[in-house]
């Protein structure tokens, strides 16, 4: 098992490349609390080790080894947020903590009594998010192997926002409530569509796009979470 | 359009009835066909979500008496917003007998995403294909007959605020109401989806409900609350069908079922769209296309903002100035004329400074500058450059936990707090529409610019009135903080539609001028009549010097006003320019300066653009939020200015 440490580092790489996007230096070291040049040492040598590929300016991204390390952590991690939440009723608030120290001394064998106690639940309850399915053949649930698979595919996709003012992109998937994805459905923000970017506002403001003949703005927030696959003109 | 009134028999009358409701997206000119149909005046402009209750009218035609209905606009039928689940329900419980889908020919995919959806529904249908002309100068061409016949509904060409094609349409939908016709379409999903459709519907012919059951079978597989709710109170039961079928079509494809059912919609209404239009050459909208880009630039969009805003106020204030010093020296004429006539005794004057002067005072001091701001704001409404104004805002707005699309009601809070407080109704959720509108309640309005213009502007230069304006924004930036930390939430994503410029025609802006200023004649002007006579009579029984007193501790001590603006205050509730024409009438002259320094003019007006929402704007925060909410409003507001007005006073009072 890889070291405590490493094991902060995999997670943190992970929580980006979940949702598409390359991991940053600067974004790591404030995800965990350290400097910018250690983060940059550690990356290399976490390269060396084969667990990520890193392009500099760009950031990194797990490859498939990292990826496993990190989803068993991360499993882990947000299965005890659940048990803390649901068996034990700890507070919502405090259950991250706890859990990012408890994490590290799971076994796995206690791991899947956990799972099976929880009687395989699909989210944490800290932030929604999937809890990535157990490396056995059995999934917990068939939405979340169906959003590892759709995640790992990602890799080659990209979040609205990165692309610029001009580029256009192909609508892989949109994540986030039920609400506000039925309503960028029903605005023609379809899976397949083809979408422009016609203007970015600055401050972390919409974005213009062109959509089925029609002009649209789209919250930051919400196209983060649009996936496209970039398009050429 | 011909109108004839009917003489026929009662029985007969009755037939000859129709309902009609106006359905489709936002912004396709629903409420420009009902302002033909029923010569009303629904709020139009260009700008997505401005018809936020739905409004009812009546047209005579040859014998028919038809009631028309305006709805707000919609994208879908499902249930993101308060609006859509109004609009299906009223479409699918209170059937209209014929709804008219009016449909935007230069966004004819969209559009008809929810034309399919309406279909579903089945009810008499006629669509109006509205906007041809803007299609046009887009390069696009829609054939009309090849839509009519792909949809087997009934398709009438029309051009809204130029009438051509509503007669035709009024005749369409009397024809489908007496043939009774039915749209026949529905929508055909993969096999795979279909079978699974066929087979929940069949399971829901027995339940009760207004709604068609393959209509409920889909919205069941969607995940539709409201449906669920019909559903499973009948035949709990079927609570497992739907999510094991749902399951299976999630395991095929991959995706959610609305995602697979949304798509399968937009594939159907992306193939009609198809099929009937035809691309022509573009013309150059070259002008238009660079002011689309230029205005949402990261840094020119807001250098046009700047300069826009500005030149609005400034514009506003050169013209009422002007105005109103022409207008002064005029009635100055007509005041030596009536002394002349009627001599100076005491009826004479009683029935002057009583009642003409608040009639000349509402003119000389409000109408030059609130005719132009009317305009202005109407111009800028037609052209579309508010949701760009949203657009670019989004990002400040977040501040205050509302998105972009808040700024537009508050830009329409400069005309009037009322409408604008209404129109908080296109922000999504409570709590947004609740900060929306208390932040639009401390919009300075017209009636409020009017006072700064006519005090500050005028007597200490503009500089000093920027400063003001400038003093409030920070105001309302403050205050719109502490009300989004009391009621806190993550603010809704904006999602808006970017219509294309216009260019806004006299006509529409002449007439909603007008109609503004009709009603500005026939509220304000009683109102600031009787007031000012009320102060009269008050004045001579004494009244006024008790009030004064009573209220001198707070005006004269707190604020350092001159103790007649304490009965200004007062009667500024009913409407604010009050504030300013009793002064004047109070004060026995309309030169200022002579009465007040500047620092009580700054404070004053500060006080006055802050205190309180006038009484028609209480009456609307009643109506939208409840009377606790609305007291809480008020009551922070006044203690807010009365705070304020002292901290000012004191400050100013080291500067000058
Ligand atoms: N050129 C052109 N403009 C049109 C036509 N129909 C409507 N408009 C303009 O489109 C804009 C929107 O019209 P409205 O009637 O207010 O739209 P609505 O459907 O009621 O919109 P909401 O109430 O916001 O849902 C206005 O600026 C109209 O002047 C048309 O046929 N041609
Ligand atoms: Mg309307």
């Amino acid at each position: 098992m890889p070291s405590r440490s490493v094991q902060d580092y995999l997670k943190a790489i992970y929580h980006f490349n979940e949702m598409g996007l390359p991991a940053k230096t600067s974004e790591i070291a404030s995800l965990i609390g350290v400097s910018p040049p250690s983060v940059t040492e550690m990356m290399k040598k976490l390269e060396k080790r084969g667990y990520l590929q890193y392009t500099p300016y760009r950031g990194a991204y797990l490859t498939e080894e990292g990826w496993s390390a990190a989803e068993k952590v991360m499993r882990k991690h947000r299965l005890l947020e659940r048990f803390l939440t649901d068996i034990l009723g700890i507070d919502k608030e405090k259950v991250h903590e706890q859990a990012c120290e408890l994490e590290h001394s799971l076994s796995d064998e206690v791991e899947e009594a956990l799972c099976r106690v929880l009687k395989h639940p699909d989210t944490c309850p800290d932030d929604g998010k999937m809890i990535p399915p157990c490396s056995k053949e059995v999934s917990s649930c068939l939405e979340c192997v169906e959003m590892r698979r759709r995640v790992r595919k990602g890799r080659e996709l990209v979040p609205l926002t990165a692309l610029n003012v001009g580029e256009e992109g192909v609508i892989a998937f949109i994540r986030g409530g039920r609400a506000a994805v039925q309503r960028l459905m029903d605005m023609g923000l379809t899976q397949g569509t083809r979408v422009k970017v016609l203007a970015s506002a600055p401050f972390n403001g919409p974005l213009e796009l062109m959509v089925r003949g029609a002009n649209l703005a789209i919250g930051r927030g919400l196209a983060r979470r649009i996936f496209v696959k970039a398009a050429t003109p | 359009m011909s109108q004839e009134t009917s003489s026929k028999g009662e029985d007969d009358k009755k037939r000859r009835h129709i309902r009609i409701a106006l359905a489709g997206n936002a912004n396709v000119g629903k409420s420009v066909i009902f302002n033909q149909l029923t010569g009303l005046h629904q709020h139009i402009g260009n700008w997505p979500g401005k018809t936020v209750e739905r409004a009812e009218g009546t047209l005579s035609y040859r014998g028919y008496t038809i009631d028309v209905l305006d709805l707000p606009g919609i994208y879908s039928l499902s249930t993101y917003s308060i609006e859509e689940v109004i609009s299906r329900q009223y479409i699918a419980v209170e059937k209209p007998d014929v709804v008219v889908n009016v449909v935007d020919a230069s966004v004819l995919e969209r559009n008809l995403f929810f034309t399919i959806q309406l279909l579903e529904i089945a009810p008499r249908m006629v669509i109006a294909l509205n906007q041809i002309d803007m299609a046009e100068k887009k390069g696009i061409k829609v054939n009309h007959e090849k839509l009519e016949k792909l949809l087997g509904v009934p398709v009438v060409p029309t051009i809204a605020p130029r009438n051509v094609g509503i007669e035709e349409l009024v005749e369409k939908v009397i024809e489908v109401y007496e043939k009774d016709v039915r749209p026949l379409f529905t929508l055909k999903c993969g096999p795979e989806v279909e079978a699974r459709i066929e087979k929940l519907s069949a399971l829901l012919r027995e339940i009760k409900s207004p709604y068609p059951p393959r209509w409920m079978a889909i919205k069941l597989l969607e995940g539709d609350e409201e449906v669920e709710k019909i559903v499973y109170s009948e035949k709990p039961e079927l609570e497992q069908v739907v999510k094991a079928l749902g399951a299976e079509i999630e395991e095929i494809h991959g995706h959610s079922v609305s995602s697979v059912i949304a798509s399968e919609r937009y594939n159907l209404a992306n193939r009609i769209a198809r099929e009937c239009t035809e691309q022509l050459i573009r013309k150059r909208r070259g002008f238009i296309e660079k002011l689309e880009e230029a205005t949402v630039h990261p840094v020119l969009g807001y250098m046009i903002m700047a300069v826009v805003v500005a030149a609005l106020f400034y514009g506003v204030f050169r013209f009422g100035d002007f105005v109103t010093a022409l207008l002064e020296s005029l009635f100055d004429m007509v005041k030596v004329a009536y002394d002349g006539w009627f001599g100076t005794g005491f009826l004479a004057t009683l029935i002057w400074d009583g009642i003409i002067e608040g009639l000349i005072a509402g003119i000389t001091i409000a109408l030059p500058y609130i005719i132009p701001f009317y305009i202005a704001l109407s111009i800028l409404e037609d052209s579309g450059y508010l949701p760009r104004i949203a657009f670019l805002m989004d990002a400040a707005m977040h501040k205050i936990g509302l998105h972009g699309k808040g700024f537009i009601p508050l830009i329409l809070g400069f005309g009037c707090n009322v409408p604008a407080i209404l129109g908080c109704r296109i922000m999504e959720t409570d709590r947004e529409r609740l900060i929306c509108g208390f932040v639009a309640s401390l919009i300075p309005c017209a009636a409020t610019s009017v006072i700064v213009m006519g005090l500050v502007a005028t007597y200490m230069g503009t500089n000093w009135a920027i400063a003001l304006y400038i003093l409030d924004f920070a105001i309302i930036l403050l205050l719109g903080r502490i009300a989004f930390k009391a009621a806190p939430g993550e603010p809704v994503g904006l999602i808006m539609e970017m219509p294309a410029y216009r260019r806004p025609t006299i006509s529409v802006t002449a007439s909603k001028t007008w109609f503004r200023l009709q009603d500005f004649i026939f509220t304000a002007f009683p109102i600031m009549i009787a007031g000012n006579f009320v102060i009269q009579i008050s004045s001579l029984l004494g009244l006024l010097d008790v009030a004064e007193k009573v209220m001198s501790p707070v005006i004269v001590g707190w604020l350092g006003l001159p103790a007649a603006t304490g009965i200004t205050l007062t009667f500024g509730i009913l409407r604010k320019e009050l504030t300013l024409i009793l002064l004047a009438s109070l004060m026995g002259t309309t030169n200022f300066a002579a009465v007040m320094t500047p620092v009580q003019m700054f404070v004053y007006s500060t006080v006055v653009m802050v205190y309180i929402p006038c009484i028609a704007t209480i009456a609307v925060l009643i109506k939208e939020f409840g009377y606790k909410r609305t007291l809480i409003i008020t009551l922070v507001e006044i203690g807010f200015a009365i705070l304020l007005g002292g901290v000012l006073y004191r400050i100013l009072g080291i500067l000058f």
